[in-house]
């Protein structure tokens, strides 16, 4: 109880005295840093994801060629998650004399669960089908159908019109505008009938052997979401799948991925520098501690008393410094909670006690370790310190001493990152900083050590202060270079992460597609588009053909595992030619084709298409089209950015190998908001042409890139608060030294000019020395995590660069000289009385 | 009847290893300082002074011989064992002071009675600093007062525990001759009340004339000397 009691009393003055605040400072804000970083992933994330769902219908759905087992659905009834059932399957739709193919959706009660359908529930004429539309209020009523305007217009149906499914009689009564669950190829699906669940049976459409393709939608906490996905996914059985939002839009996935990514890494950095800064700021607080307990022992205090007071001080910080920093971490992500209600629009799940218990748990295993490498020397202080001040001083921890701060860093640094790739990664560069560091410390030492003995001015006297203590240069440049590395790179791959954002949706992203353009119709299309100030629209021949032999082996389904590359090797490709590869695809093998190689047999295959049929350069692929068998040759393969909305195609050839087959064009381009007149326009002199509205899709997606750009700010800001801890932790660590070598400077005469040239002379140095290994360390971390981790484009900023350099090298000294300059304006005196 | 012997040094030897061979400071010294008794070390700068008092209260182990505390020997003791009879029997009065600046005057008189674990430690405290004049002034911090007050508040921690031995190295060495004179005065008053062994370091000639024994360190010896 003493020993507690004189912990405490010992603490609260070395609280006021300022020697364990910035300790104390650095542990909240590792602490803060690990729950609210948590927290923000956790929230944001699940939130995301939620979002993502509108695009999904729900926030998981169970798909399968089979109807769904009812224990599927009865468990998740158990589990308390919102459910609904579709099917869908392709079927042909009549009105009068005319028939048309359709993709029929079968919707429950409830459908969606995320998102809305928009309709139009008047008679308007075809051309105005395209907008104007409200949000439904729940589903066809039984008897009746929702189809899309390409149906309306191609069938000439309208509201109130009757239309043949099936064995069915049913009243059309509404236009299906938008449906954002729909996904999927955009370019082959026939347009939607929407008809209700109750329905289905009565239509007769479901036979044995029908291809239906039965969905069950949830929707739930992200928690409870994540625990059915988990009981799920070892039931599943053959034809039956589990999906989520990422696996239905690839430009969602790879957005979220990276968030994610990114998430982890902002608190992997916080982790790294807040204990950086405790290790800095623990350094005056043990030399302080010293003293009281080399008096402790003069006044007959046991190795094992001072081992009680110093746990006791350690625990208790650690306990004010973690309640501290859980506190912290919980206002900050409340902040966040209505950072979100404004961003995120929809309701954040309630934050866990978890958080709270692991940041915790992360703060004493923090403190301890920082601790640990000093518990043998200030238990050990000898008693003669007290007539002797240079006992105690020169101990030196054994490497093993720091195994487990390295253990906990190693660990906190894999537990953020949440991936054991990133987290090696992070852990491999701080170990590859540490070495470089040193190495430069220690060259730069060398040559200062080359100073002549003799030289004078304060300047010199300043280099002399740097090779005087090298131990204390080397922390020093090591905690300024770390703090600077992790902003600078936070920084690079935030504004990396951010335009790639940008360039993958940037404003005028294509967002109608036109399809189905005769040859004919081409030159009065681009006349029309002219006219409407909507140039340089391209226009893309498309002929259809599916894929009959592998260098004359027939193509077998059954050959592949993969659900992808089934479903790829059973469908019809698109087919295109074209002079020139499309700006936004990048050639990985062969070559392109040259104007002499006009009507060669050769094909340009896209790469992921190509690994999913296991298919390389030189392979000859037989294609049926129209009828007749044609073979190509990959000569090259391409890598394509789907996420970009333009019109792609998997297979590309010369022109020349086409121009017999039947082909029909087709075109993407931005159409600016307010201008849907047009459509009506074009609609209405080309009635034949069907546009795909892209715009609301593309409108989520922005929208939830957004939100995700403003998590990545809060989280960046937050990192960028530890990054100036540890800076300041490196400046106090080394003040008391720097001051008591100023003032015997200003004792032996010299001015204060004299020796504020000094301190700025040495921390010069510091802080360029520091900035260049940061500069380097950060372009280098920065190209290897946008390259390999990211996957986005990276380019070196050399005047960013130089500029970060001369920042360091002016607001390092700056930062030191307010530090120091209160005791640089007393006299000498007052302070040697004061140390 | 012989008076115990409170501090007993048996040819005692300390000498330090360099870079250039063996330095001896202390050379086959012996010393006994009876019970009650007033003892200065005198000698110049550098004679070991303040290696003997180390080696004698046990900050210190010797290079060989032995010291002897209330008949005990503690020099083949460990850190802790010779601790704990510090804790248990001496008291310190240091030239710069030693107080803990993060504690206040109270608490710093009061850490060795906690040490020991003393239930009395405050009250005991409070009397100890209103007998050397602080009583007004124990939650001040030892930047808030003078060298003089400083000094002060380390006697009243040196005598609140009642020690047998009270060891004082240079007390007034930071003083300047006034403030010195006030803390001898207190210094020797309060050892006349409470009976305490006395062993004080010192090159003041004046200050170590106020004991029965003066002893000057030469050469690694110890030299009584006569009173004038």
């Amino acid at each position: 109880m003493t020993a507690f009691l004189i912990a405490w009393r010992q603490l609260r003055s070395q609280w006021a005295a300022g020697e364990v605040r910035v300790l104390v400072f650095a542990l909240v804000l590792a602490v803060a840093a690990t729950t609210s970083v948590g927290f923000f992933t956790d929230r944001i994330e699940s939130a995301l994801v939620r979002q993502g769902g509108m695009l999904l219908g729900g926030d998981i759905l169970v798909a399968a060629d089979h109807a769904i087992p009812d224990r599927y659905i009865d468990e998740a009834r158990q589990r308390g998650l919102q459910s609904t059932h579709a099917a869908e399957f392709p079927s042909m739709v009549l009105h009068g004399d005319d028939s048309q193919l359709a993709e029929i959706k079968a919707v429950g009660e409830g459908f969606p669960l995320r998102g809305e359908l928009t309709v139009l529930q008047r008679r308007v004429e075809p051309a105005l089908m395209l907008t104007g539309g409200q949000a439904a209020t729940g589903i066809p009523a039984p008897g009746t159908v929702w189809i899309e305007p390409r149906l309306a217009s191609k069938l000439g149906v309208n509201v109130g019109d009757s239309l043949e499914v099936g064995e069915r009689n049913m009243q059309v009564s509404a236009i299906l505008q938008r449906e954002p669950s729909r996904g999927g190829d955009m370019f082959s699906i026939a347009p939607r009938v929407m008809l209700n669940a109750a329905d289905l049976a009565s239509t007769g459409l479901i036979q044995f052997g029908s291809r239906v393709k039965y969905q069950l939608l949830l929707a739930g906490e992200a928690a409870e979401i994540d625990d059915f996905a988990a009981w799920l996914k070892p039931k599943l059985e053959r034809g039956e799948q589990l999906q989520k939002v990422t696996d239905a839009r690839p430009e969602m996935r790879n957005a979220l991925e990276k968030a994610q990514q990114f998430l982890g890494l902002s608190a992997m950095v916080s982790v790294i520098l807040a204990m950086v800064a405790m290790f800095l700021a623990s350094q005056p607080y043990v030399q302080k501690s010293l003293d009281s307990y080399a008096l402790m022992r003069c006044f007959g205090a046991s190795r094992r008393f001072i081992f009680r007071i110093l746990m006791s001080q350690t625990l208790l910080i650690a306990a004010f410094g973690s309640g501290f920093g859980v506190l912290l971490g919980f206002a900050a992500q409340a902040g966040l909670a209505v950072l979100a209600d404004r961003l995120l629009l929809e309701t954040l799940p309630a934050p866990g006690i978890m958080p709270a218990v692991s940041g915790l748990a992360a703060g004493f295993a923090a403190m301890l370790a920082v601790v640990w490498p000093h518990l043998a020397r200030l238990r050990d202080v000898p008693a003669l310190r007290i007539l002797r001040r240079d006992l105690g001083e020169q101990y030196q921890a054994h490497w093993l001493h720091f195994v487990p701060a390295l253990l906990v860093l190693a660990g906190l640094i894999l537990w953020q990152a949440g991936d054991a790739k990133l987290g090696a990664i992070v852990l491999l560069a701080l170990a590859g900083l540490l070495l470089a560091v040193a190495l430069l410390a220690w060259l730069g030492v060398r040559l200062l050590a080359r100073l002549p003995q003799n030289a004078t001015g304060s300047w010199l006297l300043g280099l002399a202060a740097l090779k005087r203590r090298p131990g204390l240069v080397v922390a020093q440049v090591l905690g300024f270079s770390l703090g600077l590395t992790a902003l600078i790179l936070l920084a690079i791959v935030r504004g990396d992460l951010l335009s790639s954002w940008q360039q993958t949706l940037p404003e005028d992203a294509p967002n109608r597609f036109i399809i189905n353009i005769q040859p004919e119709q081409i030159r009065p299309i681009k006349q029309f588009f002219d006219r409407s100030g909507l140039h340089h629209v391209e226009i893309f021949p498309m002929v259809r053909g599916r894929l009959l032999e592998i260098n004359g082996k027939p193509l077998n389904v059954e050959d592949y595992q993969d659900d992808r590359a089934r479903r790829l090797a059973e469908r019809e490709f698109n087919l295109s030619w074209t002079v020139d590869m499309q700006q936004d695809n990048q050639l990985l093998e062969g070559h392109w084709w040259q104007p002499s190689e006009h009507g060669k047999p050769m094909l340009s295959l896209e790469q992921g298409i190509a690994n999913d049929l296991r298919l390389k350069l030189g392979d000859r692929l037989t294609y049926d089209v129209a009828g007749t068998r044609l073979e190509l040759e990959i000569t090259s393969l391409r890598k394509v950015e789907w996420d970009t909305m333009r019109a792609n195609f998997f297979a590309v050839t010369p022109p020349g190998v086409l121009d017999d087959y039947p082909a029909s064009y087709i075109t993407s381009f931005h159409l600016p908001g307010g201008q849907e007149q047009l459509l009506n326009q074009l609609v209405r002199e080309f009635p034949n042409l069907t546009v795909i509205d892209v715009a609301a899709l593309l409108d989520q997606v922005r929208e939830i890139m957004n939100k995700m750009s403003h998590a990545l700010e809060y989280v960046f800001a937050f990192s960028l608060l530890t990054g100036l801890a540890v800076l300041y932790a490196a400046l106090v660590a080394t003040r008391e030294e720097r001051v008591k070598e100023a003032t015997l400077l200003r004792v032996l005469g010299a001015s204060r000019r004299q020796v504020l040239q000094a301190l700025w002379t040495e921390f010069a140095v510091i802080g360029i020395l520091a900035a260049l290994v940061a500069t380097l360390a950060a372009a280098i971390m920065a190209y290897y995590l946008s390259s390999q981790v990211f996957n986005i484009p990276y380019q070196f900023n050399l005047r960013g660069a130089l500029g970060v350099m001369v920042l360091a090298a002016l607001l390092v000294p700056a930062a030191a000289w307010l530090g120091m300059r209160r005791f640089l304006n007393q006299s000498p005196r007052a302070i040697l009385q004061s140390i | 009847m012989q008076t115990p012997l409170a501090v007993e040094a048996v040819n005692l030897d300390k000498y330090i290893e360099n870079g250039a061979g063996r330095l001896d400071i202390l050379q086959s010294l012996s010393l006994q300082v009876a019970a009650g008794e007033k003892v200065a070390i005198i000698g110049s700068s550098g004679s070991g002074k303040s290696t003997l008092l180390s080696l004698l209260a046990g900050l210190d182990s010797p290079s060989g011989g032995k010291v002897l505390v209330n008949g005990t020997e503690i020099s083949h003791l460990d850190e802790d064992g010779r601790a704990a009879i510090r804790g248990k029997s001496m008291g310190f009065v240091f030239q710069s002071f030693q107080l803990l600046p993060s504690l206040t005057a109270l608490e710093n008189v009061m850490l060795p009675l906690q040490l020991a674990g003393r239930k009395d430690a405050k009250e005991k405290s409070s009397a100890a600093l209103e007998r050397v004049g602080l009583g007004h002034r124990l939650s001040h911090y030892p930047r808030q007062m003078s060298g003089g007050e400083q000094q002060r508040v380390a006697i009243a921690r040196a005598f609140a525990p009642q020690p047998a031995i009270l060891f004082a190295d240079e007390p007034t060495g930071n003083l300047d001759e006034h403030t010195g004179e006030r803390i001898i005065e207190l210094l020797f008053g309060l050892n006349a009340e409470s009976g305490t062994t006395l062993i004080l370091v010192t090159h003041d000639m004046q200050l170590a004339s106020r004991c029965q024994r003066r002893l000057r360190l030469h050469d690694g010896q110890l030299h009584e000397e006569a009173f004038a």
